[in-house]
């Protein structure tokens, strides 16, 4: 079987649905919309109407010389996702989310968010539906990411901080997930990211999946061949599978997930769950996982609070026991060095989250040398994080310190 | 082995039904909370669920939250639960279940898991998080060892789900009394007797109501159609502001309403 056709539950030893019972209905009601959305034209019309118009797909790609000048030489392309409506490809998914929440026939969308981007999707979702909206965030995260706290407010929604454990993505989902438990008749939870229980990872990776069938198109379009190697930054992994999935049975394109190494993988605080976890159970799904010996989550640290997540979809973990994709450590520094980089080279301002990609291209692109083609997923722009890189460059003082 | 069964069957032949009471391990600590554990079997309660602190518990509303977030803070660890188990039944003769949340069982290892429970003189698992659907390990070693396993069915849960709770269950099967996370309410919702209606109708031979229960009153009232009454986050409240005295006394209370009175 093709590794395309991987559906869900299970990707090898991982995925399934390790959930309250209370759940389970509404997950087969989801799922079932969602395999008969798949099947009926007029869904795929409308989300592809969307997409082209709302959206602005498809999004381009930039090949970034100067960028690339530091890359071992190596062709740099972006795959532009960070000029999607409302900044990132989160969007992708929560259109095709909230159309199947109008098929079900339900008035109200919850949402987890981390640095902020799914939760003002999601916000700008309900907005274009007329849709009631609760988005739950890390109290730690409305702090380093005020600025979508207040975009979400705007738009409508209701922002919950959330005080539990480590008042981040982890635990806003615990909070969705209580939410969800407790409002099921009447609510569906837009999950953003490819972890979660089935059907999650498997509909929210279908969702993404246009950015690598476009952007495969796009470069054999510029090149004429395929790239040597497409990167991507890894959370929960959405934007990775997203980009990647184009490209699973081409088995000449390297596939590397680039994941939060914070202030270093050999630290206690990171989030690269890949390279230092092992396998468990979070969120309803096994797969990797950040944990002590007794099956704790351990708290996970990234400046990005994007990647900041103990755990991963288990689609990844499986790419990763297959050997398909690698997946590799960024740390906080190098991805903020790879931030600027690509600002001062290029005039693009990157998210902090898509900056370990970039700084995983650079690291790549030495490996590969000058004749290698990297395909770098520019999930999102870098707008939501002035504040943080303001701080960490020291640009706001009188002199400049960087 | 000193499973639930005989003792549902019994309270149900002499009393109205069975009081079962959680409390976290660890909260507030090891010592403390094993004291309170037994006082509660001294004052009424007739099976213990006794639950495993978790990072990540889904399930459980901001009181048990916030006792099980200071257990962890304060260092348990999974042995303690077993350590717990052992000292209890040592001084009650009422069976303990353990609540836990899936990964540290399979972390710990499941069959590992069974064989340290059985050993401390555990009844069984109850687990939240994990569905029949995902649990052909923990079955085969419950199998294996006697211990019972009790699954949860909701009100949401379709009629074949119903049966499944009810066949992969042994113990009781426990009733979602309300959509929703564990805590106080002021009713407990009508949707636990139609829950109970259905198990019942699907031949379960014993079903407890849990999620919202914190009254004599409610008690008496679940007990008039269930065989069980499952009370957590009142209990830990009362062990909370007043020590094991407090959830003695609340416990005391509660069995009132196994007794009509």
């Amino acid at each position: 079987m093709a590794l395309r056709d991987q559906t869900g539950p299970y990707f090898g030893d991982f995925g399934g649905r390790f959930v309250p019972e209370s759940l389970v209905a509404a997950l087969d009601e989801l799922g079932e919309a969602y395999d008969l959305a798949k099947l009926d034209p007029a869904f795929g019309a409308e989300l592809a109407e969307l997409g082209r118009s709302y959206t602005g797909r498809p999004s381009i790609i930039t090949e970034v010389p100067r960028f690339a000048a530091h890359a071992g030489g190596a062709r740099v392309i972006l795959k532009r996702e960070d000029l999607n409506h409302t900044g990132s490809h989160k969007i992708n998914n929560v259109l095709g989310q909230a159309l199947l929440t109008k098929r079900i026939g339900k008035q109200r969308v919850i949402a987890e968010t981390g640095a902020g981007q799914h939760g003002v999707a999601t916000a700008t979702a309900a907005a274009l539906f007329g849709l009631d909206c609760t988005i739950y965030m890390g109290e730690v995260d409305t702090e380093r990411q005020a600025l979508n706290v207040a975009r979400m407010r705007l738009l409508g929604a209701e922002v919950i901080a959330v005080k539990a454990g480590s008042r981040t993505l982890k635990d806003a989902i615990n909070e969705a997930m209580r939410d969800w438990v407790t409002n099921v008749e009447t609510t569906n939870y837009i999950f953003g990211t490819v972890a979660g229980p089935h059907p999650f990872p498997e509909m929210v990776r279908d969702f993404q999946v246009i950015i690598g069938e476009e952007a495969r198109q796009q470069v054999l379009d510029l090149t004429g061949a395929l790239p040597t190697a497409v990167a991507a930054c890894v959370g929960g992994g959405s934007n990775a599978i997203g980009i990647f999935h184009a490209f699973l049975d081409d088995a000449e394109v390297g596939l590397y997930g680039f994941e939060a190494g914070g202030e270093g993988a050999e630290t206690p605080r990171h989030a690269a769950t890949i390279t230092k976890g092992r396998p468990g159970v979070l969120h309803g799904a096994r797969s990797y996982l950040l944990q002590d010996e007794d099956g704790q989550t351990i708290e996970s640290h990234s400046i990005s609070a994007g990647l900041d997540y103990p755990g991963v979809g288990p689609e990844h973990s499986w790419l990763a026991s297959l050997g398909r994709a690698q997946y590799r450590p960024v740390t906080d520094a190098a991805a903020m060095d790879a931030l600027r980089l690509l600002t001062r080279t290029e005039g693009i301002i990157p998210a902090i989250e898509s900056s370990h990609a970039l700084a995983g291209a650079i690291e790549l692109g030495r490996e590969l040398g000058p004749e290698a083609t990297i395909l770098v997923n520019l999930s999102g722009r870098g707008d939501k994080d002035m504040d943080t890189a303001a701080r960490w460059f020291g640009l706001y003082g009188d002199e400049e310190q960087a | 082995m000193r499973v639930v069964g005989p003792v549902i069957r019994r309270r149900n032949e002499e009393a109205a039904g069975a009081l079962i009471g959680y409390l976290p391990v660890g909260f507030p600590d090891l010592d403390t909370s094993i004291d309170a554990a037994v006082a509660l079997v001294e004052n009424g309660v007739d099976v213990l669920e006794l639950g495993l602190p978790y990072s990540d518990p889904v399930m459980d509303g901001p009181v048990i939250q916030a006792a099980t977030q200071q257990a962890l803070a304060n260092g348990f660890r999974l042995a303690d639960g077993f350590e717990a188990v052992r000292r209890i039944t040592e001084r009650v003769d009422a069976p303990v279940l353990v609540m836990t949340y899936w990964n540290p069982v399979v972390q710990y290892g499941v069959d590992r898991f069974a064989d340290d429970l059985a050993a401390a003189g555990g009844a069984g698992l109850i687990t939240p998080d994990l569905i029949p659907d995902e649990a052909s390990e923990w079955i085969a070693a419950s199998e294996r060892t006697g211990l019972d396993r009790v699954f949860l069915a909701a009100p949401t849960s379709t009629d074949a789900r119903i049966r499944q709770a009810v066949e992969r269950s042994r113990g009781f099967v426990y009733a979602v009394s309300t959509m929703g996370i564990t805590g106080a309410r002021a009713d407990v919702d009508a949707a636990a007797r139609r829950v109970v209606g259905r198990l019942q109708a699907a031949g379960a031979s014993a079903s407890c109501v849990g999620v919202g229960i914190s009254t004599a009153a409610q008690v008496a009232e679940v007990l008039e159609y269930a065989e069980g009454a499952i009370v957590g986050s009142a209990l830990v409240h009362a062990l909370a502001e007043g020590g094991v005295e407090g959830a003695g006394a609340l416990a005391a209370e509660l069995a009132r309403g196994t007794r009509g009175e």
